[in-house]
This record gives structure tokens, C-alpha cells and sequence, in this order.
């Protein structure tokens, strides 16, 4: 039971870095990036050539998943998001875009690293116990990296200039406009953030789950789950959704029999979102 | 709204496309392909629909299971004939969209398509947990191809095996894709379909003329989901069997892209968006490993040239240039 719920920390540390970059991305541009499961995966395969092929420090490896993620994000809404944005007639368009440039980046991925499954063994020795559960020394990193992640995100938007402007953003695009703020730059700054995160949760979490080029779709939809079930496009509910969908899965992995568990996970979110369709934390409609 | 004439003209198009392609075509491979996108059409005719009523509908890969599976179950435990199947296949997924459209269509945005996305999910992993009932991650397999159907001893369609499968089967997806098309014409144009647009733009402002939208929410994504189990039933019959994994959130989402690419503002759309994007799939296989890579660079390059679908080219100031000069106004386009 106490490992249970400590894998499912560990667990929701990451997946609320993996929400956050989403819901930022929702925020700013309206838009559920259905991609964000391939930024994930490639976060986690630039680790793996850093660290394990090319034999630098893990730190390095991290710092390159989050500088290659962040531009692939910027890159993303300067070439593709701003101009579908601009001459769509429904706003929809830029959803079904993020599901053609997650098609992309699943190829590009696929012939890049290749079809195999990749892991990164993280040698730092040492168990924690922690009542009668045991916590590897890797586990411990990995949650406390992903944990001073997410304290940093939260700052860098409440206290700083660029975070201020990106919550303005969210607020009301055309009034942000209007205040001589240079939109298209800080679109683009905020997929650049919203995608780092989903590389820094890969490359944190490639030290205990292997990536493949195919699992991006199902992290994304994981993503999604944790964003609706907090309220999509706040902060607070992210974090919330993450460690609730981290506990509930570390929970039903223990308790119950194989795919029953997101069974259940899926017919509890439609439930819940019918009774309260703004999520946990969320304003109504969206 | 709909002219006799452009009737004409769609159902003789549909004649030559039913009768003449199985005379031009000799590969099976070919047949099967065409086959498969009219079916998968059907379905994303469904999704069209409730697009028409401005919801993103990721579900549309549930009802098809549901049809699937309804006709996987009725015909192979229990003997019914195929064409009852999948008749009832269509009205059981449609009464499952109007009992979950009644609880999530008050939804919008994101929120419908993510609530969709999990139904879908839902599905797939209910049938997968099924049991003997659905035979679980290995599906039903041995579905019977369809048999003779007869009126008062005359028979009107012969029995599948009867006659050659690959040539029955392309025949019967034409006449299902040709009827559903009719049917989402026959709701596009006439005043349905004009309350549809203006519930796109404005439920508020539909409801305070006095539309009961909640009513025409549940007829819209309704409707659609008969479609979705149509196609689903289709599908059974065809490959003779259906898994869990036959659709999923991926085939969701496709269907929702072909409407998107092919046009959402026309009727046609979904369909013109499924054949180009399913059979340029298809023929992109000589690429090998870099079939995925050219589908998607195609299918994104698409969206940034036409973001309103291949069909609003019909409105590209060129054309519309050119049909002013040439006196047209634009009514063979219309279907």
C-alpha cells in the first residue's frame, strides 16, 4: 500500500510536468496539443542518445532534452500554429493540426531513434525506506527534479515579466495586443515552455519507464485526462489532476487486473466531467 | 433547396462509380482499398454531423466498435442474417450516442472532444475486458460474409458467397456510402441544416428565436452514431472479424481530419477528405519506412495550404473568376 502510494507521487511529480506544459499551451493558444505525447517521447530519446550513446553526465543529457524540446515548441507555433490560426475559418483546425504534426514527429522519431524500446539506467546507489516501502535513491531524483521543475514554472509565471505577460495572454489575447505586447514572441515563448516541460518529463521519467517511437498518442492522452480532470488551462488543477491520475494508476496497478484499471479511469472522467464539466478546479465552459 | 437535377447528377455519378469501378478494376487489392475508405466514409459522415452542430466528436471510432461488435454477436452466436444485423447495429449505436449525448452535448470545446476521446477509450477497453461475451484482446472472428437476402421467395441481393466477395463487398459499401450521403444532403439542405449553421455560430442566439437546440444536439450526434455503427457493421461483415483494437483514439481522430481536410463546410467533405487521405495512404507505400513521414508532411502541408479543406478551393478567388467569366454559377459543385 505505502509503495503504491509513493510510486504514485513519483508518478504525479512528472505527469504534473507533463499537464502544466499543457495546460500552458491550452491557455495561451486554445488549442489541446495533441502532440505533446511525442514532445514527451522525444524528450525522453534525446536522454537516452545523450546519456547513453554519446556517455555524458545526465545532467547534460537533461539540460539537451529541454533545449531541443523548447525549440521544436517555438518552432512548432512560428512555422505551423500561427499560420493556421490566422486564416482558419474554425478554431478547431488548430487542434486537428497538433494531430498532424503529432503524425510528423512520430515519423521523424521513428527514423531517428529507430523502433526499439529505450531505457536510461540512472546509476545512483543507495534504497530509502520509507516505512514498509523501499524507494530506490534514482526515484528519490527524479521526484525532487520534477518537483523544483514544477516550484520553478509556478515562479518564473507569477514573479517575472514574460510569465506575467503569458498570463495576460491567457486572460485576453486582443487586449494583451492592444498593450503593445509583441504576441506572435510570446506565443511562441510559451509552446517553447510548454514543450520543455514535456521533454523534461521524459527524460526524468526514461529512468523508469522505457520509451518507444508509438507510446506518444497514449501519453497524450494520459496528459489530457490529468488537464480535464483538473480544469483545462489553470495551474492548480494541473498539479491537482497529475497526482490524482499518478495515485489512482499506482493504486489500480496494485489492486487491479491489467487494462481494467483505465477502464475505470475513463468511465469515472466521463462521470465526473458530465456532473462537473470544469473540472476540480476549472471556470465553466472553457 | 436540393435541385431534382443535382439529385440526378449524384445519383448517376454514384451508378458509375458502384457498377462501373468492379468493370475497370481487375486487382482485389485495389477493390478492397476503395471499399474500405467508402466504409470508413460512412463513419466520418457521423462525425461531420455533429461537426455540423459545432462539437468535435472523437467518438466516432466507439459507435463503429459498437457496430461492429453488435453484428459480430448477432450473427455468428445467434444466426441472424447480416442485413438485419447491421441494421439494428446502426440503432443500437445510435440509442447509445443519444444516452450519452444526453449527459455530455451540453458540453463544448475541448471538453466534448476530450469526454468523446475517453468514450472511445472506454469502449476499447470494455470490450477488451469482456469476457467470453466479447471474446476479449482476441475479438470474434468467423463472421459469416452475408447472406441471401429475399422478398416472398424473389431474392434481391444473392448471398455474398455465391457470387465474388471482393466485388459484393465493394457494391454494398458504395450503396451504403451513396444512402448516407443522401441522408446528410437531405438534412444539410433543408431547414434542419440551417439551424445547424446558425448553432455553429450562436447556440444562445439559435435558442432565443425559439430553436429547441438540446432536441436537435441529440437528432445531430444521433444520427451520427447510426452512421458510426453502420460503418462499423460494415466492417465486420468485410473482414470478417472485429478486436478491440480495430478502432481507437487514433481512427477517432483520423475520421475527424478527414472532415477537416476534405471540407467541413460540405456535405461531400468527409468523404473527398477520406478517400484522398486513406487512398494516399495507400499508394504512398512505396516510400517503405518513409510512408508515415510523406502521409504526414502531405496531410500538414494541406492544412497550412487549405486550412478550410480541398473543397474551399471551389471558392478560390481563381475559380470563382473564372466561372463569373464563363457564366456558371457554380451549381455542379453543389453536391
Amino acid at each position: 500500500m505505502t509503495q503504491a502510494l509513493i510510486n504514485g507521487l513519483v508518478l504525479g511529480a512528472n505527469y504534473a510536468l507533463m499537464a502544466l506544459g499543457l495546460t500552458l499551451i491550452f491557455a495561451l493558444m486554445g488549442v489541446l496539443n495533441f502532440a505533446h505525447g511525442q514532445l514527451y517521447v522525444l524528450g525522453g530519446f534525446v536522454t537516452y542518445y545523450v546519456f547513453t550513446v554519446m556517455g555524458l553526465p545526465f545532467v547534460v543529457a537533461v539540460l539537451a532534452s529541454i533545449v531541443v524540446l523548447a525549440i521544436v515548441g517555438f518552432l512548432f507555433d512560428a512555422l505551423f500554429f500561427r499560420r493556421v490560426q490566422q486564416r482558419s475559418a474554425r478554431e478547431e483546425s488548430s487542434m486537428l493540426l497538433a494531430a498532424g504534426l503529432a503524425l510528423l514527429l512520430e515519423s521523424l522519431i521513428l527514423l531517428g531513434f529507430g523502433e526499439k524500446q529505450r531505457g536510461v539506467a540512472l546509476s545512483v546507489s543507495g534504497v530509502y525506506q520509507i516505512f514498509d516501502a523501499y524507494v530506490p535513491a534514482s526515484r528519490v531524483v527524479v521526484f525532487v527534479v520534477a518537483m523544483l521543475a514544477v516550484v520553478l514554472f509556478i515562479l518564473f509565471m507569477r514573479h517575472t515579466k514574460p510569465g506575467r505577460v503569458l498570463r495576460a495572454i491567457a486572460q485576453d489575447r486582443d487586449v494583451t495586443a492592444l498593450q503593445g505586447v509583441n504576441i506572435a514572441l510570446y506565443s511562441g515563448v510559451g509552446f517553447a515552455i510548454g514543450s520543455a516541460l514535456a521533454g523534461l518529463a521524459g527524460s526524468l521519467l526514461v529512468t523508469i519507464f522505457a520509451v518507444n517511437s508509438g507510446m506518444g498518442t497514449a501519453i497524450s492522452i494520459k496528459a489530457f485526462i490529468m488537464v480535464m480532470l483538473g480544469g483545462a488551462g489553470i495551474v492548480s488543477g494541473a498539479i491537482v489532476g497529475a497526482f490524482v491520475l499518478g495515485m489512482v494508476e499506482a493504486l489500480g496497478y496494485a489492486f487491479l487486473p491489467g487494462s481494467v484499471t483505465y477502464l475505470v479511469i475513463f468511465v469515472g472522467l466521463i462521470l465526473f466531467l458530465v456532473i462537473r464539466p470544469n473540472g476540480i478546479m476549472g471556470k465553466p465552459w472553457g | 433547396m436540393i435541385r431534382s437535377n443535382q439529385v440526378w447528377a449524384f445519383l448517376i455519378l454514384a451508378l458509375v462509380y458502384i457498377v462501373g469501378v468492379p468493370f475497370i478494376v481487375e486487382s482485389r487489392y485495389i477493390l478492397g482499398i476503395l471499399a474500405s475508405a467508402a466504409g470508413l466514409s460512412i463513419i466520418a459522415l457521423g462525425a461531420w454531423l455533429t461537426l455540423a452542430i459545432g462539437r468535435v466528436n472523437l467518438g466516432q471510432g466507439a459507435f463503429a466498435l459498437v457496430g461492429g461488435y453488435v453484428v459480430a454477436i448477432a450473427t455468428t452466436r445467434w444466426g441472424v442474417s447480416f442485413w438485419l444485423a447491421i441494421v439494428v447495429a446502426g440503432f443500437i449505436s445510435a440509442a447509445v450516442g443519444v444516452v450519452l449525448g444526453l449527459g455530455i452535448l451540453r458540453l463544448r470545446g475541448v471538453y466534448f472532444a476530450m469526454i468523446t476521446l475517453s468514450f472511445t477509450e472506454a469502449v476499447r477497453l470494455a470490450l477488451l475486458n469482456g469476457g467470453e461475451f466479447t471474446g476479449g484482446a482476441g475479438g470474434i472472428s468467423r463472421i459469416p460474409v452475408p447472406g441471401e437476402l429475399s422478398l416472398l421467395g424473389v431474392t434481391i441481393i444473392p448471398a455474398f458467397n455465391s457470387v465474388n466477395t471482393h466485388v459484393a463487398s465493394f457494391v454494398l459499401s458504395g450503396v451504403l456510402l451513396a444512402l448516407a450521403v443522401l441522408l446528410c444532403w437531405r438534412i444539410s439542405a433543408c431547414r434542419i441544416g440551417g439551424v445547424f449553421v446558425s448553432m455553429q455560430q450562436s447556440e444562445e442566439l439559435a435558442q432565443s428565436v425559439g430553436v429547441n437546440i438540446t432536441h436537435l444536439r441529440i437528432v445531430a450526434f444521433g444520427i451520427g452514431s447510426f452512421l458510426g455503427g453502420i460503418g462499423g457493421g460494415y466492417f465486420a461483415a468485410a473482414q470478417q472479424s472485429v478486436y478491440p483494437g480495430g478502432f481507437g483514439v487514433p481512427d477517432s481522430v483520423s475520421l475527424v481530419l478527414y472532415c477537416f481536410l476534405g471540407g467541413i463546410g460540405y456535405v461531400a467533405g468527409p468523404v473527398v477528405g477520406t478517400f484522398l487521405l486513406f487512398l494516399g495512404f495507400q499508394f504512398l507505400q512505396d516510400f517503405q519506412q518513409y510512408q508515415m513521414l510523406a502521409y504526414s508532411l502531405l496531410m500538414v502541408a494541406l492544412m497550412i495550404w487549405l486550412p478550410n479543406g480541398v473543397l474551399s478551393l471551389s471558392e478560390a478567388g481563381w475559380i470563382r473568376r473564372y466561372r463569373s467569366q464563363h457564366g456558371q454559377a457554380g451549381a455542379h459543385h453543389a453536391g
